[in-house]
């Protein structure tokens, strides 16, 4: 083997090495939730990768996927809340579908009618015809969802379906978003691209959280059904306690790490599965005709490429992609907290991992994924010892020591600035460079 | 006759006047967007961030100055700690220039790889203004809190609505009149000014007629930061500081400057108060304002209000959307290539 196809062999071990110091050192525990969430990181930064690596499209909206997932897992895996239906479900959708229509509508004017004042004013007269007629329909069917019993519901559920089938579903869901998005922002120049994708993604946020009657907004959705037993189901079989005794474990924890473990293993399972095909694709003549549109757009375009379209497609691929892991996230955590999409850490730290790990290469987005999320977890830990040890000259209850100690925090975010900075400067094209 | 009067004063007062105060806002923060565009020509992310930063140390600054009893009574404090913030922030992004930025320039990268730069420079000055100043909210609107206040008015008109003008509106009104006053007289009369425009304008052109690049790239980043940080303090001020909030002005002030036309410093203040009465009067319920004009039997039952104030992040983005799709070089013609 040559030293270069050496290199993805090592880098990988090496960050398996991490994470065993990790297990070794804290607890096999954190190592194991470490594992998990690198996981779907190495996910979503596949589904980035697709987007930026193989196509130069610059989505800064990526928090927005993966929230699109988030919700997708509530409306496919929670009960349905029978009593919120007969209250207001059917005067709720039936508001939505105005709205809807009155889109469709203004579309199929457009299309029909000649450019002129008459189209813009037929336009706007049927979309704030559509707007007024649709909320006035839609907010008293929401009001009466969000007062069912809002303490414990005052949403409409779910379809109470396997919690497993709400991840194909999120990549549907959220492909449709990026298809509605991609006809509005494709064909944009690159930062304007990005600064609507960032728009989108806060809207999408600020309609999971304002949106009670969907999503319970900020009082979140709790105890979404899992695709694994509980570790209390695991430790009331006196079978399982029986046989990890034997083994000479502690029931509890073994309960706790074997559920990590089964995660893992239907993580494990989608990350292959994605990346086959992302391997596939990208090694095929439609990979290679992607990377070259990527690398000279006008040429591309004069070898009779459609460029538009295949921007559209692979926008699309790559935000079904995140959608899949948004929903892996939320059902790892059992809950959806719509207070909790920071763009720092479910946007630009997937940037992170991408460049990191190398643009254009789809291993690369899987070690970045691995190696990032590693460093976001144990940067805080590492930050706080290294201060604990500059700061022991220091007398002990000293403002200075204190305000670094409680500090130590935020050393995650320059530490993640720093390190996309050094690989943009000295390794730009990451750590495993794409062939 | 009364009615009407009254309705506008409830408009003044909910509408105008914190739009006229969001909407210099972010016209300051749009204008050093939009002259990085102009002379560096990518899109700065991290400007949300810069904002921050010049707030965090400008705050620094109040608490000394009240702590050595210093005060501009009936001013906020905060105008007389502005300079030390607006020096911090020059060096903070002179040296971010020379450690970072230059060796880009000097490759002539890619505007793309610059703008993933600036999302690098953005993690490590959040982390920075988290790390100096923590993550609480901060409220440093010393001084006086009303120069108009609803009671006093009321007195005064015998009206039944009142008018509230808080000294942070006005503080932030007067001060934006005299940055961009200062800013164009700048452009357009001392010869550095006149060599940005040419920059800006044609960059082979300017270098011919012998501009040095990098001196009006030094420029163009200390007066970047001078208005990033009054931007920043203004809007604490204002509101309150509070570090994680800077980051979602981006999208407002980042539609601003592409609805004024990207490069164009008139645009870029036409843009902010363009998107701030927008965001303002879409989110607002008309509802009050319309009891004093309409017979009551007229009155509508909800509260006319068009969007809740929830999405008012929509609103920046439908206004960026709309100029993109039909007029990409902005309102005063920017660039968009």
């Amino acid at each position: 083997m040559s030293r270069a196809g050496l290199r993805t062999p090592t880098l990988f071990i090496l960050v398996a090495g991490l994470i065993a110091i990790t297990g070794f050192a804290q607890s096999w525990n954190v190592a194991l939730t470490i594992v998990n969430m690198g996981l779907v990181s190495a996910i979503v930064a596949l589904g980035l990768n697709m987007q930026w690596g193989y196509a130069g499209l610059f989505n800064i909206g990526v928090m927005g996927f993966l929230a699109v997932g988030g919700l997708t897992v509530v409306l496919v895996a929670m009960p349905p809340v029978t009593e919120a239906w007969a209250a207001g479900g059917a005067a709720a959708l039936a508001g939505l579908a105005i709205g809807v229509a009155a889109l469709v509508g203004a579309v199929l004017l457009r299309r029909r009618l000649p450019p002129g004042p008459l189209r813009g004013a037929g336009t706007a007269a049927i979309l704030l015809a559509g707007y007024v007629l649709g909320r006035a329909v839609f907010i008293p069917g929401a009001d009466a969802i969000e007062r069912v019993n809002p303490a414990g519901t005052g949403f409409l559920g779910g379809f109470g379906l396997p919690v497993i089938l709400a991840w194909p579903l999120a990549g549907a869901l959220a492909a449709g978003a990026a298809w509605v998005i991609a006809r509005i922002a494709l064909g944009l120049r690159a930062d304007y691209l990005a600064i609507a994708t960032l728009g989108i993604a806060e809207i999408i946020i600020a309609i999971l959280k304002h949106e009670d009657w969907l999503t319970r907004g900020v009082k979140n959705v709790v105890g979404i059904p899992r695709p694994v037993p509980f570790e209390v189901e695991l430790l009331r079989d006196p079978a399982f306690v029986a046989r990890m005794q034997g083994w000479g474990l502690d029931p509890v924890s073994a309960a706790s790490i074997l559920v990590k473990l089964a995660y893992a293993a239907l993580f494990v399972v989608v990350l292959a599965l994605l990346m086959w095909m992302a391997e596939k694709a990208l090694n095929s003549p439609w990979g290679r005709m992607m990377r070259a549109i990527r690398d000279n757009e006008v040429a591309a375009e004069a070898m009779g490429k459609d460029v538009t379209r295949r921007h559209l497609q692979i926008f699309v691929l790559g935000a079904a992609v995140m959608g899949i892991a948004g929903a892996m996230m939320t059902t790892l955590d059992g809950q959806l907290t719509p207070g909790s999409y920071q763009p720092l850490r479910f946007t630009f730290l997937v940037w992170v991992m991408v460049i990191v790990g190398g643009s254009g290469s789809n291993w690369g987005a899987v070690l970045g994924g691995f190696l990032i999320w590693w460093l976001w977890v144990m940067v805080e830990p590492i930050g706080l010892w290294l201060l604990g040890v500059l700061t022991t000259p220091l007398p002990e209850g000293s403002a200075l020591k204190a305000h670094l100690l409680g500090s130590a925090q935020h050393m995650r975010l320059i530490t993640m600035g720093l390190i996309l900075l050094l690989v943009l400067r000295f390794a730009p094209r990451g750590l495993i460079p794409e062939r | 006759m009364e009615g009407l009067l009254n309705a506008a004063v409830v408009m003044a007062n909910f509408v105008i006047v914190p739009a006229t105060a969001y909407g210099a806002q972010l016209a300051l923060g749009a204008l050093g967007v939009t002259l990085i565009f102009g002379i560096l020509r990518f899109s700065n992310f991290a400007h949300g961030d810069t904002m921050a930063f010049g707030a965090a140390i400008t705050i620094l600054g109040v608490w000394a100055l009240q702590g050595a009893g210093v005060s501009l009574f009936p001013v906020p404090t905060a105008i007389l700690a502005l300079p030390f913030g607006i020096l911090a922030t020059a060096l903070l992004l002179l040296a971010t220039d020379r450690g970072v930025y230059r060796f880009y320039r000097r490759q002539k990268a890619n505007p793309i790889i610059l703008v993933i730069v600036s999302i690098g420079v953005m993690f490590i000055m959040n982390g920075l203004v988290r790390f100096v100043i923590g993550t609480e909210e901060i409220r440093f609107d010393d001084g006086a809190r009303f120069l108009v206040d609803v009671r006093g008015f009321r007195e005064a008109t015998g009206l039944a609505e009142g008018l509230a003008i808080r000294t942070a509106q006005v503080t932030t009104f007067l001060t934006a009149i005299v940055f961009v006053a200062a800013l164009f007289w700048f452009l357009n009369r001392t010869r550095t000014g006149k060599s940005m425009r040419a920059f800006s304008d044609n960059e082979d052109l300017a270098l011919l007629s012998g501009i040095d690049p990098e001196r009006v790239v030094r420029v163009t980043w200390v007066i970047a930061a001078a208005l990033a940080a009054t931007a920043g303090v203004l809007y604490g001020l204002d509101k309150s500081f509070w570090p994680t909030t800077y980051f979602q002005l981006l999208l407002p002030i980042f539609a601003a400057a592409v609805v004024g036309g990207l490069g164009s410093p008139l645009g870029a203040i036409a843009g902010g108060f363009l998107v701030a009465f927008s965001e303002i009067s879409v989110t607002y319920a008309f509802r009050r304002a319309l009891g004093h004009l309409l017979p009551p039997d007229w009155m509508p039952a909800g509260l006319v209000q068009l969007l809740s104030t929830d999405y008012k992040f929509a609103v920046s983005f439908v206004i960026l959307v709309i100029v993109l799709l039909f007029k990409p070089t902005g309102l005063f013609r920017g660039t968009s290539s």
